[in-house]
């Protein structure tokens, strides 16, 4: 049985079509839409968070969104275990509604950046990250004004001594501190990551990187599955 | 109401001819009202009224094309039961007023216009043109517009989640006073779900859906109807402030109210707003439209109706319903969380009636402000041009160097620092993105991909308005094979000066007979277009003649041919081959801009059947399979086009021998059209598909490692390491805009 990922939709999402066409056409998985307004997800084996502007991202990237009805549904399944994946405005949001810890700012260079990056896998004990080897190097774009991730020395600590960064710049396009790409929470079940690895799955996007994560959630669910 | 004095007529941009047609038209005096609809409806800008009877010599029409000029885009048929709706248009003005909204603006006008045909959305191309950035006196002016106007693209085409995947960006002087941007935009659409903007069926109500109406762009229409003065700056409320959120909220709302059924026609509020819309829609249906302006929704307390009907808000829609089926739309727009209101009624009379509280406040016949609006077949003489036919006499002591200059130079440096800020790849569709001779994008619902380029050339059009024109043509539907893609269409936007100046006119007549010429030979119809003219500021030189094209191609959808070469080893054949020039045919070159600073004689000669036939012959080697590299010769000519293909990340360079009787500085950077760099393992064949077309194909050498050398017969012309020419076309854009010195 294919696993059931639901991708959420914001008004401003603009990934959501990408993320359900990546693990349905280029995994073979189920996809369905989750509407901003409801409070209900109903029988998805994982969330997708997608990119776009969720909101307009008035006030602040992910700020209102922490706010809509779905983030409580998003939030309780988080905390039962749920494979939550946050990608780009998906992270912003995450960081807002305190799943994830620290910000993120704009990006140092002020502007607004679209371009396949290097990143590098910092751990593999992770559900986002078990299908890739340690220090395995994907190309996976990144399109976004405001990635530059930031935290307070003492969380950037607790990330690092609990194994929690993901993946990290080879080449720090945004300023993020310790060329952080990607985090995860301390229940190691929701990732929160700037670069867009549903824009990599298809050999004629130019990369195919980006299916280690997505194969790897659909990998660690499999073990669970009833 | 005899208040219409001269000066409130020459505020709104009306002669006092025109005035007496209006009163003929109506057997009244306007009121005040009226007299603001007519002034936007009859402006340039909505009635194409000095173009309009040369427009018609365009090609419009082929079996593939579904929906040509008169709608708010284009539509061609690509197979499968699936369509592409397409169209440029500027936003030139308001871009030089407020560079930032001005071009967002442009992009949201653009958006609006493919997906009020019910398509949606899924690429964008930009032209741009401005002056030069190291201007001594306006180049920090131009700096600043360049930076406005590209943040404002990338901020309304990345939020509301369209790529953007390429486009061009050249600096002329004439540019420094008149910026032009024009945005290409397209959308896919099956052909079931086609809408149109046409009102139908008596009594449906009208309804308006989106933003509130502000006073924000009123006069929008007629200020991009005049010459710059020193006033233009307090025009700046006229400027529109965009909103991509809420444009990405009417997209998807309004694709989804047209799947319920209860959609009758639907039109964007565009230039000139409600009065465009609600005429057009009518007038197009043969019916009218009765509004009442007490229920626009308003964002400001107190509008009259002159400012109502005027106001070019953004981000508004009007659409027509099936009587009946009202809440359908409504419980759309209300998921959307967007405003939508029924403000009037599909009229059987053929007017446009406007109420504000149940008082008329305008009733004017629809043909009056569409069909019966003036036309002008405006005196045209000797094309505007004050370039001497003979250039300067030279010769280059330093071609290693004068290649570093072109490469590092505005014109020909990479365009990357511009588009690495613009989401190139939202909706996975762009299979080759910005930085190569055209942009393709898979139609995932159709199977089969779509290319797309962007071409201008305004000093070749300033030489020679007609030949420039057809060199326009042949360049964008050269792109196009270089990539594989057969051209089948194009759209197109025409940027001049004052069509009140004879020779002005005359640009523009022999601009358009060039166009229509080439466009009817590539068999490349135009469906449909922007005019933008006035582009002049007084007391300044108007724009060079700025004809933009976009022309879209379709191939399968496979891995692409890019430009760059792929490895060593390979046959370099020149297909087209060497071309030919002579003093008079460089002076419309880069090389005469950059190096020589000069612009005189005639453009490259173009043979429009040779053309053709290169393009077949480039397209056939793709499609076999023998291309690893393909691209195409143009601006800087030769050795620019070879250092172009050994910019990829494997460091592949070139060795070339030559063997030509020409002038070297002519044999390097000619720019005669008809010619495409091809890296090969099989050149045989790729010489017998050339030789079955008629076209010439030069085996110039080889590609290797590292290192671009160009020799003829024995001498030495180029040798450079590529690295150190790639730094200075990568960074040649920056370098231009910290108003550092280029070190070449």
């Amino acid at each position: 049985m294919p696993m059931n990922f639901g991708v959420v939709v914001f008004p401003g999402s603009n990934c959501d079509h990408d993320a359900w066409y990546s693990v349905t056409h280029s995994l073979g998985q189920k996809a369905e839409f989750l509407w901003h307004d409801s409070e209900r997800i109903g029988n998805v084996d994982a969330i997708i968070l997608p990119g776009g502007f969720s909101y307009g991202d008035y006030l602040r990237c992910g700020a209102i969104a922490k706010f809509s009805p779905i983030m409580k549904a998003v939030r309780r399944f988080a905390s039962s275990g749920g494979l939550v994946l946050g990608i780009c405005n998906g992270f912003q949001i995450l960081v807002e509604s305190g799943l994830l810890p620290g910000a993120l700012l704009r990006n140092r260079g002020l502007k607004f950046i679209c371009a396949p990056v290097d990143l590098r896998v910092a751990t593999v004990d992770s559900p986002f990250t078990s299908a890739a080897h340690q220090g395995q190097i994907l190309r996976i774009p990144i399109a976004h004004g405001e990635g530059c991730y930031v935290a307070d020395e003492r969380t950037l600590e607790e990330l690092e001594a609990e194994d929690r960064v993901l993946f990290r710049y080879v080449d720090n396009p945004n300023g993020s501190l310790r060329d952080i790409a990607g985090i995860m929470n301390a229940g190691r079940n929701v990732l929160g990551m700037m670069p867009h690895p549903e824009r990599a799955t298809d050999p004629l996007m130019g990369s195919t990187d980006g299916r280690v994560v997505l194969e790897s959630m659909v990998a660690s669910f499999a073990p669970v599955r009833k | 109401m005899s208040a219409i004095a001269p000066d409130l007529l020459a505020h709104h941009n009306l002669n006092p001819s025109e005035y007496q047609t209006i009163l003929a038209l109506l057997g009244r005096e306007p009121t005040l009202t009226e007299l603001g609809i007519f002034s936007v409806m009859w402006s340039e800008h909505c009635s194409y009224k000095s173009s309009r009877i040369h427009l018609k010599k365009l090609p419009a029409r082929s079996k593939l094309v579904l929906q040509g000029p008169g709608e708010n885009a284009g539509i061609i048929d690509i197979g499968g039961g699936y369509a592409i709706a397409f169209k440029i248009e500027s936003h030139n003005h308001p871009s030089f007023i407020e560079p930032f909204q001005g071009a967002a603006t442009g992009v949201g006008g653009i958006l609006r216009d493919i997906f009020t045909m019910g398509a949606r959305p899924i690429a964008v191309m930009d032209a741009l043109r401005f002056g030069p950035l190291d201007d001594p006196r306006k180049g920090a002016r131009n700096r600043r517009i360049l930076e406005g106007v590209v943040s404002g693209i990338a901020h309304y085409g990345n939020c509301f989640g369209v790529s953007t995947v390429g486009g061009e960006c050249v600096f002329e002087p004439s540019y420094s006073g008149n910026p032009l941007v024009n945005v290409f935009a397209l959308g896919v659409v099956r052909h079931k779900d086609i809408f149109l903007a046409r009102a139908a069926g008596v009594g449906n109500p009208v309804i308006y859906v989106g933003a509130k109406t502000g006073r924000d762009g009123v006069h929008g229409a007629t200020m991009a109807s005049a010459e710059f003065t020193d006033d233009s700056k307090q025009k700046r409320p006229n400027v529109q402030v965009g909103d991509p959120f809420l444009e990405k909220l009417l997209l998807e709302a309004c694709l989804e109210a047209m799947q319920t059924g209860a959609v009758v026609g639907i039109q964007d509020m565009g230039a000139a707003g409600l009065t465009c819309s609600t005429c057009e829609m009518g007038g197009r249906g043969g019916l009218g439209i009765e509004i009442d302006l007490a229920h626009v929704p308003q964002r400001e307390t107190g509008m009259s109706p002159y400012e109502i009907m005027l106001s070019e808000s953004q981000e508004r829609m009007l659409l027509v319903a099936s009587k009946g089926r009202e809440e359908e739309v409504f419980a759309v727009f209300r998921k959307w969380g967007l405003d939508a209101a029924t403000i009037g009624v599909v009229t059987p009379d053929n007017l446009l009636r406007v109420k504000n509280h149940g008082v008329i406040v305008a009733e004017i016949p629809n043909p009056a402000l569409t069909d019966a609006a003036p036309v002008y077949d405006r005196p045209h003489g000797k094309p505007y041009r004050t370039a001497p036919m003979k250039g300067p006499t030279f010769s280059s002591n330093d071609l290693n160097g004068d290649l570093r200059r072109l490469l590092a130079s505005g014109d020909l440096c990479s365009k990357r620092y511009i588009w690495r800020q613009y989401d190139y790849m939202v909706r996975t569709n762009t299979t080759l993105g910005p930085g190569a001779d055209a942009a393709i994008v898979r139609i995932k619902e159709a199977g089969i991909s779509v290319a797309m380029s962007l071409d201008g050339n305004g000093r070749y059009c300033y030489l020679d308005p007609r030949e420039g024109a057809r060199l326009i043509v042949a360049e964008g539907c050269r792109n196009l094979s270089a990539v594989g893609a057969r051209p089948v269409a194009a759209t197109n936007n025409l940027n001049f000066g004052n069509p009140e100046r004879p020779e002005i006119m005359a640009q523009i007549v022999e601009v358009i007979e060039g166009m229509a010429e080439a466009c009817a030979h590539f068999e490349t119809p135009i469906t449909g277009g922007n005019v933008s003219l006035y582009n002049e500021t007084r007391g300044e030189e108007p724009i060079f003649p700025t004809p933009v094209m976009g022309i879209v191609g379709l191939l399968p959808t496979e891995s692409p041919v890019t430009p760059f070469f792929k490895a060593v080893g390979r046959d370099i054949v020149l297909l087209g081959g060497a071309g030919a020039c002579d003093e008079t045919r460089f002076g419309g070159t880069q090389y005469a801009k950059q190096i020589l600073g000069g612009l005189w004689g005639l453009p490259p000669a173009l043979d429009l059947d040779y053309e053709k036939r290169t393009g077949a012959a480039i397209r056939e080697i793709i499609a076999e399979g023998l291309a690893e590299s393909s691209h195409d010769l143009s601006d800087g000519g030769l050795a620019v086009a070879l250092a172009e293909c050994c910019f990829s990340p494997g460091n592949i360079g070139a060795s070339i021998e030559l063997d030509s009787g020409m002038r070297p500085e002519y044999l390097l950077f000619h720019e005669a059209p008809s010619r495409i760099l091809v890296s090969t393992a099989n050149p045989a064949r790729v010489e017998e598909i050339a030789a079955a077309q008629r076209v010439e194909a030069v085996r110039i050498g080889n590609t290797v490692a590292a290192r671009l050398t160009i020799r003829n017969r024995g001498t030495s012309l180029i040798d450079a390491e590529v690295r150190a020419l790639e730094n200075l076309w990568e960074g040649g854009l920056e370098r231009l805009l910290d108003g550092r010195l280029v070190q070449t």
